[in-house]
């Protein structure tokens, strides 16, 4: 063995570890990784982004105009909340509410969850060019009005469940189902060939009105 | 050499399915989309593992001399290992982008609103012709949507009759009755229809009965508002009746026979009114004044299937529940 390779003779190279790392030293210039590796920032900045996100999709439902911003950041964080806090103020309501407290938060949950889902496998059928996830936020953000809604409803029965509260309550809840409707077709029906939008909207009217009749008819015990 | 042995696993077809739950839109260019970041990490990397294969393939000749035997056996190990994992892998996706393609259904929803409307109001019209077969057009958006809007009007029909379901909930039940009429009673009919040598395809008859549920959407929510019984009655026979009618007229188009054509269009019409009469009785609140004015005594056994509690006050109610838990 020639000299300088006599210390490397019972060297053993575990060939099952690769070689791990730069090599190269970056010149100048720090390396593009750094402008979107988000480990290293401190947990309030992701928290606050994301919750600026979130509200930042609210504003657009309550103005709903038509903007591409919800639909491409989609997020389901926003419909997520919107969805616990609609099934948590809808229950207890009904005759006995021992056992029909437990289903009918999951009522609420697989209503919402499975018929944003139908619709938006239907809108794909019908030749949409909306992606799946973007449609789920687009009708999970729309159910805000109807959140709105229900909140108002259960304040509407702490005062009198007579048939004034029963007008005021048909009246807003109503009014929220009409605002959804449109909120959700004015992001939706775009995306659609133009003699088909009445085919798509339909069963978001579908959707919007049996939630809204869940809220309507909503009496707490 | 054993490179290009390996190389023989890779299958070359490059499956691209359209449409599966379509995860790589061109649109969506956003950020926070984990599907795209997905699509571009699993590219990168197999593009990856195949320079790797390659590289692999001319190192592991020099490694080989190098180590000795051992070496040889851990490169082949792990390169058999990838293979079989890309395999694998690829076999997965072909079978998922197969199945969960809903571009097998796109053909079945390619329609436009006139149709469906006009399609709707055929559905109450029973044909005169007989004698040749009938068109019937297989589309299941219509179809679909009157089983959902049917749903709706049976929940609305539940909430307002105060109906108690034990097992499972309201939105459970309406949902498997209306689907399982639908889905369960085309099938039973096509396989009647398959017994007796009728012309009709499965999608045809989801289609058929399908937009005859229009008759039954219109008749309950009607009736589920508006609650005389007689007004049922008429509904049922008018209403059900036509569109019981126009199936059958389409079904005896294309059946060849009079007893083929009696058992199938016996079975359709009985189980058709008898699904509208379910409905109405099951999930109907009983107005028990309303009936003694109308019906008089004679009360029909159905009745006593929806929850009918007399309002009394309190007292009484209590004073009766006491005593049922004292003889127990």
């Amino acid at each position: 063995i020639p000299l300088q390779f006599a210390g490397l003779a019972d060297v053993s190279i575990s060939e099952d570890i690769p070689v791990e790392g730069e090599i190269t030293v970056p010149v100048g210039a720090q390396s593009p990784e750094e402008d979107f590796s988000t480990l290293d920032e401190p947990v309030k900045d992701t928290i606050m982004r994301d919750l600026k996100a979130v509200g930042k999709k609210f504003v657009h439902v309550m103005y709903p105009k038509k903007s591409s911003a919800l639909l491409r950041d989609w997020d389901l964080w926003g419909p997520l909340v919107l969805c616990v806090s609609l099934a948590l103020m809808l229950q207890g309501g009904s005759a006995d509410s021992k056992d029909d407290g437990g289903p009918q938060f999951a009522e609420v949950f697989v209503i919402i969850w499975f018929g944003a889902v139908v619709i938006t496998l239907n809108s794909k059928l019908l030749g949409g060019t909306i992606s799946f996830f973007q449609s789920l936020c687009v009708l999970g953000y729309c159910v805000m009005p109807l959140t709105v809604a229900m909140l108002v409803c259960r304040l509407v029965l702490l005062v009198g469940a007579g048939t004034v509260s029963f007008i005021i309550r048909l009246i807003v809840v109503v009014a929220m189902f009409g605002w959804s409707t449109l909120a959700s077709t004015a992001f939706l029906a775009d995306s659609q060939p133009p003699n088909r939008k009445a085919l798509v909207v339909y069963p978001i009217f579908l959707f919007y009105f049996v939630i809204s009749w869940m809220i309507l008819t909503f009496t707490p015990q | 050499g054993t490179a290009a042995d390996w190389g023989g696993f890779e299958d070359n077809v490059q499956v691209r399915g359209s449409a599966v739950i379509d995860m790589e839109n061109m649109d969506d260019t956003s950020g926070s989309s984990f599907e795209d970041m997905g699509e571009m990490h699993q590219r990168m990397k197999e593009e990856e593992e195949e320079e790797e294969g390659e590289a692999g393939a001319a190192d592991e000749e020099e490694d080989g001399e190098f180590l000795g035997m051992k070496g040889l056996r851990g490169q082949l190990g792990r390169q058999v290992a990838d293979q079989m994992w890309q395999v694998g892998k690829r076999q997965a996706s072909r079978a998922f982008s197969l199945y969960a393609n809903i571009d097998i259904l796109r053909p079945y929803f390619d329609v436009e609103p006139v149709q469906v409307r006009a399609r709707l109001l055929e559905s109450m019209i029973p044909v005169k012709m007989i004698n040749f077969p009938q068109k019937i057009a297989g589309e299941l958006y219509g179809p679909l949507m009157l089983v959902f809007t049917l749903v709706a009007i049976l929940l609305h029909g539940m909430k307002t009759s105060d109906t108690i379901i034990r097992e499972g909930t309201l939105m459970g039940t309406a949902i498997g009755t209306c689907f399982g009429y639908w889905l369960g009673v085309s099938s039973f009919i096509y396989f009647l229809a398959y017994l007796c040598n009728a012309q009709i395809t499965m999608v045809q008859m989801l289609s058929l009965l399908g937009y005859g549920l229009f008759g039954h959407c219109i008749t309950l929510f009607v009736t589920y508002n508006i609650h005389f019984h007689s007004l049922f009655y008429i509904f049922w026979l008018a209403v059900g009746g036509l569109s019981t009618l126009r199936m059958v007229a389409v079904l005896v188009s294309r059946t060849v026979g009079h007893t083929q054509r009696l058992i199938l269009c016996g079975t359709l019409a009985v189980l058709h009114m008898l699904f509208l009469l379910y409905l109405h009785f099951a999930y109907h609140k009983v107005v028990e004044g309303i009936l003694d004015t109308l019906e008089g005594p004679n009360m029909s056994p159905f009745q006593r299937v929806a929850r009918d509690i007399p309002v009394v006050p309190n007292a009484v109610l209590n004073t009766t529940v006491k005593a049922v838990a004292l003889t127990l």
